[in-house]
């Protein structure tokens, strides 16, 4: 029989890491995601896709570059490239609904349920840890809540959502994920680090 | 040294990578003229001073550019995405 393993490495357990004495800088975790999918405009149909994939999953979705949109604890999607979006859900049926939704004149859909993991990054320090990682400003004024950044780490290709103040999405290459979460780990101990 | 990508706007070089000379013009496939080949494949004027080039935002939006980059100072004088598109803008 085959062991299931998780995308993050069997030592990604619930806990306090780091230096934690003062309290926790962030929280990191793993909520569930069902589906991700990437949607991609073919020229000139930008708006159309966004308002296409927005119908099907109950969000005003934007055309322009980084825009986004989400609902707690629902679906969330945000631009990611001219006429890129990443979409995703906790419904595991979104994706084939989402396919089954987008004329094939206005775009294409690409299930990554499987390809990408998606970390949440909460806390007051958040900003902070991911600008140790990224060269971006995370500050709410240049980065706001709903929109998106793509962006690297070194060989990590990152996509970022703001979904609140002080809370990140990061979705990365799932066979990534691990090295991945192990750098997060190391960039949160001196702001002290919960994983949920 | 950031390069302003049209699509994301002012990101650090980490996240470009380069593609080459965007000042040579393809011969015809079907073409057997081997100068003109020959030109396309090596010839370069190396220039000391702007110079067109393709670049990739590969780590962020994955769009090719057209950059003008002084090969002296690796000023950044123009960027647009290297194929028009309704959305982004013309090609220089
Ligand atoms: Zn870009």
């Amino acid at each position: 029989m085959v062991e299931r393993a998780t995308p993050l490495g069997a030592d990604f357990k619930p806990g306090s890491y780091g230096d934690f004495a003062d309290g926790i800088g962030i929280t990191l975790s793993a909520p569930p995601s069902g589906t991700i999918v990437e949607a991609t405009a073919w020229p000139g149909r930008e708006r159309a896709l966004a308002a296409r994939v927005g119908k099907v999953v109950g969000l005003s979705l934007e055309a322009g570059a980084g825009a986004g949109a989400f609902k707690e604890t629902g679906a969330a999607a945000f631009n990611i490239g001219p006429g890129r979006f990443l979409v995703s859900g906790r419904n595991e049926v979104l994706a084939d609904r989402l396919i089954g939704a987008v004329p094939e004149e206005t775009g294409t859909l690409t299930d990554l349920s499987h390809g990408r993991t998606r970390l949440r990054v909460e806390g007051a320090r958040a900003e902070w840890v991911l600008a140790k990682l990224f060269a971006l400003d995370f500050s709410s004024a240049a980065f706001p809540v709903t929109e998106g950044r793509a962006t690297a780490h070194h060989d990590y290709f990152v996509q970022i959502q703001r979904t609140g103040d002080q809370r990140f999405e990061l979705y990365v290459f799932r066979s990534f994920a691990r090295a991945f979460v192990s750098v997060l780990r190391r960039a949160a101990e001196d702001v002290g680090y919960r994983i949920e | 040294m950031l390069i302003s990508c049209p699509h994301c706007g002012p990101r650090d070089l980490a996240e470009f990578s380069y593609q080459g000379d965007a000042t040579r013009t393809r011969p015809d496939p079907a073409s057997t003229d081997t100068q003109a080949w020959h030109d396309y494949v090596y010839a370069r004027p190396n220039p000391a001073g702007p110079h067109r080039e393709f670049w990739q935002h590969a780590g962020g939006c994955r769009a090719h550019l057209l950059v003008v980059r002084d090969t002296l100072t690796h000023e950044i004088h123009s960027t647009a995405l290297a194929r028009p598109s309704r959305a982004g803008g013309e090609t220089a």
